[in-house]
């Protein structure tokens, strides 16, 4: 039985949480050029959510990620990994061939792998979120 | 593009149930149009076949691997394709009368059309995969249509037996296609038909027929793989008649005579295909009159017909592929008309028991004189196509060239068992007195009469008028295109007197006698039942209880549900395989450079007392903790050696595993100490063994270098190409991409079945039932994905 957390664990839970999202999103977007990607960031950002969950319980992680099932977030990953297929077959080249855009005003390389990155991001994200939180669901029916 | 219009029936069968919403009790009609307007086409393509021989319809499908889908039209498939065509709009037609609501009609147009362009593209197909693929599409809707009534387990019995046999046979098929494209060095059949080299003459001949046959010989119900078809009755009558008489079953045929021009002649396929064909031809025409379904009997004079096409393939001779072209139209229409026959009875009278019907001919006249016509074109009695044929072939097994004596044998007394066959099945539903029958039998509707009535129609003009229609020509350019010269092929119904003539009269004597003393040798033929008992039936039979007896040892063996189990059993195989290629096939071979920091010899260290740690202590929580410890120990080495993104990656799947071991530790049992000495003794070895190996492994791995690396390739190209200066993360998301959407799919079908398993276990605890005893499957779920 996982109990919630002491005051110091909800203290740093509540802090960390953004910052350990938003520090997930910097390493998912530098990953193509710095050490990060996807993977990681998908990992960092699971490990934000189960911190809240030990600090504060399933129902109130619920609540934070709102209206979000992290099985849906699985659904997004695969789903963006599979859209990031498409442009390179309406460019006739090879299956999965990388295409780049770049966004005029602010200089911004848009790209097929990152949004191939994102889906990595989503789906590992919403995978072990989802474990974890099913795992501590079924643990406070125990008796 | 006629691929497209063939590929678009597919389509057609998708659609089947709305149309049947659209159209109600017509749809049968409607669908009907779609083989009709086939056949149509396939008649324009006619003379251009019959001028230049061979027609080829090129689509590319995987060029890369020579993969086309293009389709060849020659005489033969040209014969083939009407006959597809023409019966399957009969069949259409039949069917919608046949059954006239059932509510199952949609899946059932959906099978049956989707058969038919099956078939099709089987018989058209110019690819060798083209070829396979639709083989098997066609064993698959057959499968569908063989258990239509799905509610009986006769025919879901049935249904199974028809595909394993067809399928085993198509996997020794695909060998055989494998071999002949190898040796041929084309996928193309045109290409293999028109090339010099003899294949005859290549090493990977033999094993390439064998394989070629066993596939045909399965598909066409040969000795001994021919028990399948008669059980395969358990489908609905309009099914017989088009896929287990007139087209799916000489499917096999259809291939033998399509590669005959390449690979026939040698004396292995004259002999295995003369005494194969002649045994089966016998074997179905003995066990016809045992029976008193008359859809038995007529599914055991089908084989005798399959054997009789085998045979005359095996013979050869110039007067053979005559004798083959004619016979093959003749049994189709008959047969079909035949099968059609049988289901108005069955439908009428309510049984299929011949013995049980008679003097049905005042009721229902038109069944009868149809039945007449068809049953004297099986029995080859003049003026019908059927006697053309039967003459043709009793003409090639008095001039074959090996084996002729058994053969004339065979034939002869083949034709006295069908001629029976075809009386029983002529006479005795329609005359002698009639009996009571479960429904009172009424003339059947007019859509079941169009359908045998038009091939009855088709046996009595062919046979009266063998020029007319064209019918020589189409036969001349099938039989030139079967034997790979030409040969003119001119029907006529008189031959002058000559011993097939002879050997007909005395044969259609000895068959009416029989036919009349049918009752008493049925009865004294019954003392053979139990020897029948033993026959290749029983041979499938055992062999199939043996693969399920054979499959529940090793799965109690294998996956008892023990997590030790699996894991003992993955790493012995482990062991298996690395041992014997490091071992036995390259010896182990290393440089050995011992130039440790001191730094390293420390975290090396740590590892190693983390794993000891983890091994003996008795705490759960500690040997999770101590698991933990090797983790970021490897961690470390990552950052020593400068791999910053794997450093990373380790350290937070190693958080979170952690995390899940905690989580799922307290939902296991006490810990508590139940293996035995010998137990522990054979764990500790084989986890010894694995370690060992894989540190041998990696030693060797590391001083052989085999291929050239590519890492300098992505090294280079990761900026240029990829515009990413991460590597890691350029292989993940470009280089390799494919790779890493193939396990974001297994990561979450991972995910999905844990949360999936535990929300199941907690729906059945919520139910208040048993919450011990299931601790293995939380064990299970400890398994943690990782990524690449």
């Amino acid at each position: 039985m996982v109990k919630s957390g002491t005051i110091i664990l909800n203290t740093a839970a509540r802090f960390l949480m953004p910052l350990q999202l938003l520090f997930s999103v910097f390493l998912l977007l530098r990953g193509h050029d710095e050490p990060g990607g996807g993977f990681i960031a998908g990992l960092v950002a699971a490990g934000a959510f189960t911190l809240y969950l030990f600090a504060f319980g399933v129902s109130a992680t619920k609540e934070v990620l709102r209206m979000v099932d992290p099985r849906d977030l699985i659904g997004v990953g695969l789903l963006l990994g599979m859209v990031s297929v498409v442009p390179a077959w309406f460019m006739g080249q090879p299956f999965l061939t990388a295409q780049w855009w770049t966004v005029p005003v602010i200089d911004f390389k848009a790209s097929t792998p990152l949004i191939f990155d994102i889906g990595v991001y989503f789906a590992v994200l919403g995978s072990v979120t989802g474990m974890v939180m099913t795992l501590m669901e079924v643990d406070k029916d125990e008796p | 593009m006629i691929q497209f219009a063939v590929l678009m029936g597919f389509v057609l069968a998708a659609l089947s149930p709305v149309l049947n919403r659209w159209f109600g009790q017509r749809t049968s009609l409607f669908l009907a149009l779609f083989p009709a307007a086939l056949t149509v086409w396939l008649l324009l393509q006619a003379p251009e076949v019959l001028e230049n021989g061979r027609l080829l319809f090129e689509w590319q499908w995987v060029p890369s691997l020579g993969i086309s889908l293009s389709f060849l039209l020659d005489g033969l498939s040209l014969l083939f394709g009407l006959l597809i065509t023409v019966m399957g709009a009969c069949v259409l037609v039949y069917a919608g009368g046949y059954l006239k609501n059932h509510p199952d009609l949609p899946r059932f147009h959906f099978a049956l059309v989707a058969f038919m362009v099956s078939m099709l593209g089987l018989v058209l197909a110019d690819g060798l995969f083209t070829l396979f693929i639709f083989w098997e599409l066609t064993s698959i809707t057959s499968y569908l249509l063989i258990g239509f009534n799905h509610a009986d387990i006769n025919a879901r019995k049935s249904a199974r037996q028809g595909l394993f046999v067809t399928v085993a046979g198509g996997l020794a098929l695909m060998a055989g296609l494998l071999l002949l494209g190898i040796a041929s060095g084309s996928w193309s059949l045109a290409d293999i038909l028109s090339q010099e080299a003899d294949l005859r003459e290549h090493a990977l001949y033999t094993p390439m027929l064998i394989c070629l046959l066993l596939g045909a010989f399965t598909k066409s119900a040969q000795f001994p793989f021919h028990f399948w078809l008669p059980n395969a009755m358990a489908a609905p009558t309009p099914v017989s008649a088009y896929l287990h008489s007139a087209t799916m079953v000489k499917a096999g045929i259809y291939l033998l005579a399509r590669l005959h021009p390449e690979l026939g002649g040698t004396a292995l396929w004259v002999g295995i295909l003369s005494v194969v064909g002649a045994t089966t031809m016998l074997v179905g025409a003995f066990l016809a009159i045992h029976h008193t379904n008359i859809k038995k009997l007529l599914a055991y004079s089908t084989i005798m017909a399959l054997g009789t096409l085998t045979m005359l393939l095996g013979i050869g001779t110039e007067y053979a592929m005559t004798a083959f072209v004619t016979f093959l139209l003749a049994h189709s229409l008959y047969k079909g008309a035949l099968f059609m026959v049988a289901g108005i009875l069955d439908h009428e009278t309510g049984t299929k028991d011949v013995t049980q019907m008679g003097g049905l001919r005042s009721v229902m006249p038109l069944t009868a004189t149809i039945a007449m016509v068809a049953a004297l074109s099986l029995a080859g009695a003049p003026p019908l196509i059927g006697f053309i044929g039967k003459e043709l072939m009793l003409e090639s097994v008095l001039g074959a060239d090996s084996f002729q004596t058994l053969l004339v044998l065979f034939a002869f007394f083949a034709s006295v068992l069908t001629i029976a066959v075809a009386f029983i099945v002529a006479l005795r539903p329609f005359f002698g007195k009639r009996h009571h029958t479960p429904s009172e039998p009424h003339e059947a509707p007019n859509s079941m009469l169009i359908g045998p009535a038009l091939l009855a129609l088709g046996s009595l003009l062919l046979g009266l008028l063998p020029s007319v229609l064209g019918a020589n020509a189409l036969l001349t350019a099938a039989a030139t295109s079967i034997s790979g010269q030409t040969i003119e092929v001119a029907l006529s119904l008189w031959y002058g007197v000559n011993v097939a003539l002879i050997m007909s009269i005395i044969s259609i004597g000895f068959g009416f006698l029989l036919f009349k003393r049918w009752d008493s040798v049925r009865a004294k033929l019954s003392i053979l039942a139990p020897i029948m008992r033993h026959g290749p039936e029983a041979g499938y039979e055992s062999m199939m209880n043996g693969i399920v007896q054979f499959s529940e040892w090793q799965t109690r063996l294998l996956q008892n549900g023990y997590m030790r189990n699996y894991i003992l059993v993955m790493l012995v195989t482990l062991i298996a395989l690395i041992g014997n290629s490091i071992l036995l096939r390259h010896s182990p071979m290393f440089t050995f450079e011992l130039d440790v920091r001191f730094h390293e010899v420390v975290v090396a260290g740590t590892m190693a007392m983390g794993a000891l740690f983890a091994t003996t202590t008795r705490s759960r929580l500690g040997a999770v903790v101590s698991v933990g410890v090797m983790g970021f120990s490897i961690a470390l080495i990552f950052i020593l050696f400068s791999a910053p993104d794997l450093a990373i990656t380790q350290l937070l799947v190693e958080t979170l595993t952690v995390i899940l071991l905690v989580l799922v530790l307290f939902r296991l049992p006490r810990f508590s100490n139940l293996s035995t000495n010998l137990e522990r003794i054979r764990d500790g070895s084989v986890a010894a063994m694995v370690g060992i190996l894989i540190c041998l492994l990696i030693m060797t791995a590391w001083s052989i270098q085999q291929f050239e690396p590519i890492s300098t390739y992505m090294i280079e190209n990761s900026a240029p190409l990829a515009h990413g200066r991460n590597i890691v993360n350029v292989i993940l998301v470009d280089y390799r991409a494919l790779d890493t959407l193939g396990e974001m799919f297994v990561l979450a079908l991972a995910a999905i079945g844990v949360i999936a398993m535990l929300k199941l276990r907690q729906g059945e605890s919520r139910h208040g039932e048993g919450s011990s005893g299931k601790s293995e499957t939380s064990s299970k779920v400890a398994k943690e994905p990782y990524d690449g």
